[in-house]
């Protein structure tokens, strides 16, 4: 195998291994913290329902955690295998943050293992809710370190290279770069926003396969407004990190904009199509761009022509950013209408294509965690650290990448098969109204 | 102490905790099938599933510390080891994966069958036979440098006989190691059939497991001489792992103290690995990188250090609660509180 082709597999395996990892790790990020949330209300409320939504959501987010966990360690051993001259420069200057995202999972891990085995343990149900917030911690705090190695792909800074060697190493400075801030919290909001709207859509769901029940309808309440929430606070975010790419990244900025020129007073584009490098049909709303990215509708923003034609990203990225905003803006649309229409007993949000629209809001969502984790990679070629090292200089050598690559398609295959099997049964079998009734007779035992 | 000394110590740690850890994991699970084929689940099921459930998830863990931290300290290793690991480090993923992925399919999702219990019964096998080729690999003689880049000679991996017996006694271990401390936790359970029956085993694997490692250190004189002149300076250390070993043996032998027993079995293995380890100093990777040409910078070294003992102090307790809860809580070992999961 030449390096080319191994430059090439590596990538693909490696965008395989993420967007696999990415789903289960967003849902295991999010989830935690609505079981929190539904656990904390049932306690509050003296709701049953509220404190069984826990307990369910609990189950299934065990099986999600395990092909997170597992494919986290896929992940976490390819960077080396795969990328081996970059992890070799990145160890030096960024290992610090992976390390503690290491102690970050442990800490979750153990008491994830704990929670789930004492929920009859405690006469306290508060006792037993204070062992979720390590979980919810750990879980969160992992998304935070590995964000921040991102992050630092994206703007590396506490080094100075001098002959080759990297010198004066601050790995502080490394873990605080400039891209840190919005990025962390553009990936932990989404991932919450990402995680009520994929519980939402199960509960719309079960409305619209014949269940009525309360436990439901709470359900959806629930999980829209925390989606709600999440998604206005994403929105706000979206603005900062234009701010951010605006100064730090142009290239990306402009590639993802299809923002070719330098220039003032710069028009925000929206979808279209490019074609022998004109931008046809698309949506153009003015001064927006200068807006997003300086505040002032007459900003000069950096474009396309200001880099040497092998440090532009590929363009199609404008694809994947609009996918990833209309995405966003749609869920807090439906979202709100949800929540004001519940409110206001507007008769269509009980209808049947509105709760369609929910449910397709889960795997909209997940598109678009998809989507951004796409324009964040692929936004950031050629370089796998912007501006120090080119993604085709830190690939393996090894000849066996294309072999791996099946193996791996292999696993994931079976393990997103093996998941989605599982967790279907597992609710089908054991439904709302069957458990409900179930929990009222052994409490009537126990009186007796 | 050397910053490099921390470093590989710290490592070495939690090297060993996986070590310990996942052999018992990977053995229990080798029981569980076995038993199923021999028709003997009645006798272990129960007992493995009670001390499996909710330690899973910790055991990977410590591989994924103990990598990470590799990367950390010794970042070289990433391209060494990186580069030359890439078929037998996935494979070992890939098991790993389907193991844990499988274990909580069918311990919460229902996903019950006699397949998956033999299929889980036997990548316990052979993640620790792909893993341990590390240990081999590290030892030299199977990594060229072809155009300043690091190369696996495969076909010198796959008929060495170095790199067979390493793989025996990685299974010999793991099953003894996971023998003994499943005899101590059956019989702190009260279940005499379960005790029995793997005191049985303890038994029968004490012996391939002792001859098996005795047998790689003759190996290594022919193949690694340098190697094989620090080990034999060490050979106090060996000894004092091998009076261990009969400790061990001869408590388990009279149905005496199987907590004790269990602790001299640690402690025999924490004695090896300790003279192991100390006799594979300075080298990582015979003869390419040592401890000193692979570290990390002062600065990083420091900063790993400090959050590594924060860490522990966050760990420590945590770790302490959940053996406190589970293991060591007597109402739980023995199945008396009825603790499903969620």
């Amino acid at each position: 195998m030449g390096n080319e082709e191994a430059v090439f597999f590596s990538r693909v395996l490696t965008e395989l291994t993420l967007s696999f990892h990415i789903i289960y790790a967003t849902i295991g990020v999010g989830i935690p913290l609505m079981i929190m949330i539904a656990q904390w209300v049932g306690i509050k409320k003296q709701d049953e329902h509220y404190i069984l939504l826990a307990r369910r959501w609990t189950r299934g987010y065990v099986i999600t955690v395990a092909v997170g966990v597992v494919t986290g360690t896929a992940i976490g051993l390819q960077l080396s295998l795969l990328w081996p001259n970059f992890m070799q420069l990145a160890g030096n200057v960024i290992a610090l943050p992976l390390f503690m995202e290491t102690f970050a999972f442990f800490f979750e891990a153990i008491f994830l293992g704990i929670y789930i085995y004492t929920w009859d343990r405690f006469e306290n149900q508060k006792k037993h809710l204070l062992l979720l917030i390590p979980v919810a911690l750990g879980a969160s705090f992992s998304a935070v370190f590995i964000t921040i190695v991102n992050a630092f792909m994206n703007a590396p800074q506490g080094f100075d290279v001098v002959n080759g060697q990297l010198v004066d190493v601050s790995p502080i400075l490394a873990m605080f770069n400039p891209a840190m801030p919005t990025k962390v919290a553009h990936v932990v909001v989404t991932a919450y926003m990402t995680s009520a709207f994929v519980l939402a859509a199960i509960g719309a769901f079960r409305l619209l396969k014949g269940s009525n029940h309360i436990y439901h309808k709470k359900a959806l309440f629930l999980t829209m407004k925390l989606g709600f929430v999440f998604s206005v606070s994403t929105t706000l975010l979206g603005d900062f990190s234009g701010k951010y790419l605006a100064e730090y990244q142009p290239e990306k900025l402009a590639a993802a904009e299809w923002h070719f020129e330098t220039g003032k007073g710069v028009p925000l584009i929206l979808y279209g199509v490019l074609e022998n490098g004109e931008v046809k049909y698309a949506l153009k709303i003015p001064f927006a761009l200068s807006i997003l990215a300086h505040e002032v509708p007459n900003a000069e923003v950096i474009g396309l022509d200001q880099f040497p034609k092998d440090e532009v990203p590929p363009l199609y990225i404008h694809y994947l950013f609009d996918t990833m905003v209309t995405i966003g803006m749609w869920m807090t649309v439906l979202s709100l209408l949800y929540i004001i229409g519940t409110w206001r007993q507007w008769r269509f949000v009980l209808s049947q294509w509105f709760r369609w629209l929910l449910v397709l809001g889960g795997p909209l969502s997940i598109l678009a965690i998809e989507a951004g984790w796409w324009l964040d990679e692929v936004g950031r070629q050629p370089w796998v650290l912007r501006g120090i090292l080119r993604t085709k200089d830190a690939a393996t050598t090894s000849g066996q990448v294309d072999l791996m690559l099946v193996l791996f398609a292999g696993l994931y295959l079976v393990l997103g098969v093996g998941s989605v099997v599982v967790l279907w049964r597992m609710f089908r079998k054991n439904t709302v109204e069957q458990e409900l009734a179930d929990r009222a007779s052994e409490k009537a035992g126990d009186a007796l | 102490m050397t910053l490099e000394i921390i470093g590989i110590s710290a490592l070495g740690l939690f090297l060993f905790g996986y070590i310990i850890i996942a052999s018992i994991d990977f053995g229990a699970g080798f029981f569980n099938a076995y038993s199923t084929i021999t028709a003997k689940q009645h006798i272990l099921t129960k007992i493995i599933q009670r001390y499996l459930s909710p330690v899973w998830e910790v055991t990977n863990v410590f591989l994924v510390f103990f990598f990470v931290g590799m990367v950390g300290f010794f970042p070289k290793t990433a391209y060494y080891y990186g580069t030359t690991l890439l078929v037998p480090a996935s494979i070992a993923i890939i098991l790993l994966a389907i193991r844990g992925a499988y274990y909580a399919f069918t311990t919460y999702g229902g996903l019950k069958h006699k397949r998956y219990t033999i299929l889980y019964g036997l990548t316990g096998l052979l993640i620790p036979a792909a893993l341990s080729s590390v240990l081999t690999i590290s030892e030299g003689g199977f990594v060229t440098m072809e155009n300043s880049a690091p190369v696996l000679d495969y076909w010198a991996l796959f008929t060495s006989p170095l790199s067979w017996s390493i793989v025996v006694l990685s299974l010999t271990a793991v099953l003894y190691i996971s023998a003994v401390f499943l005899t101590w936790y059956a019989h702190h359970a009260n279940d005499e059939a379960a005790t029995n029956l793997l005191r049985r085993y303890s038994l029968s694997w004490a012996g391939p497991a002792i001859i098996t490692a005795t047998g790689i250190i003759f190996e290594m004189r022919t193949h690694n001489p340098e190697h094989y002149q620090r080990l034999v300076d060490l050979w106090w250390l060996f000894g004092l792992s091998v009076l261990f070993f009969v400790g061990t043996v001869y408590l388990i032998w009279t149905r005496r103290a199987y907590g004790l027993a269990f602790g001299l079995l640690v402690g025999q293995f924490a004695l090896a690995f300790l003279a192991y380890g100390a006799s594979h100093y300075p080298y990582l990777l015979y003869p390419y990188l040592t401890l000193y040409d692979s570290f990390t910078n002062k600065s990083m070294a420091l900063a790993l250090i400090v959050a590594f003992i924060a860490g522990l102090g966050l760990l420590l307790p945590s770790l302490y609660l959940l053996l406190k809860l589970f293991l060591f809580n007597k109402e739980y070992v023995q199945g008396n509180r009825n603790d499903e999961h969620a």
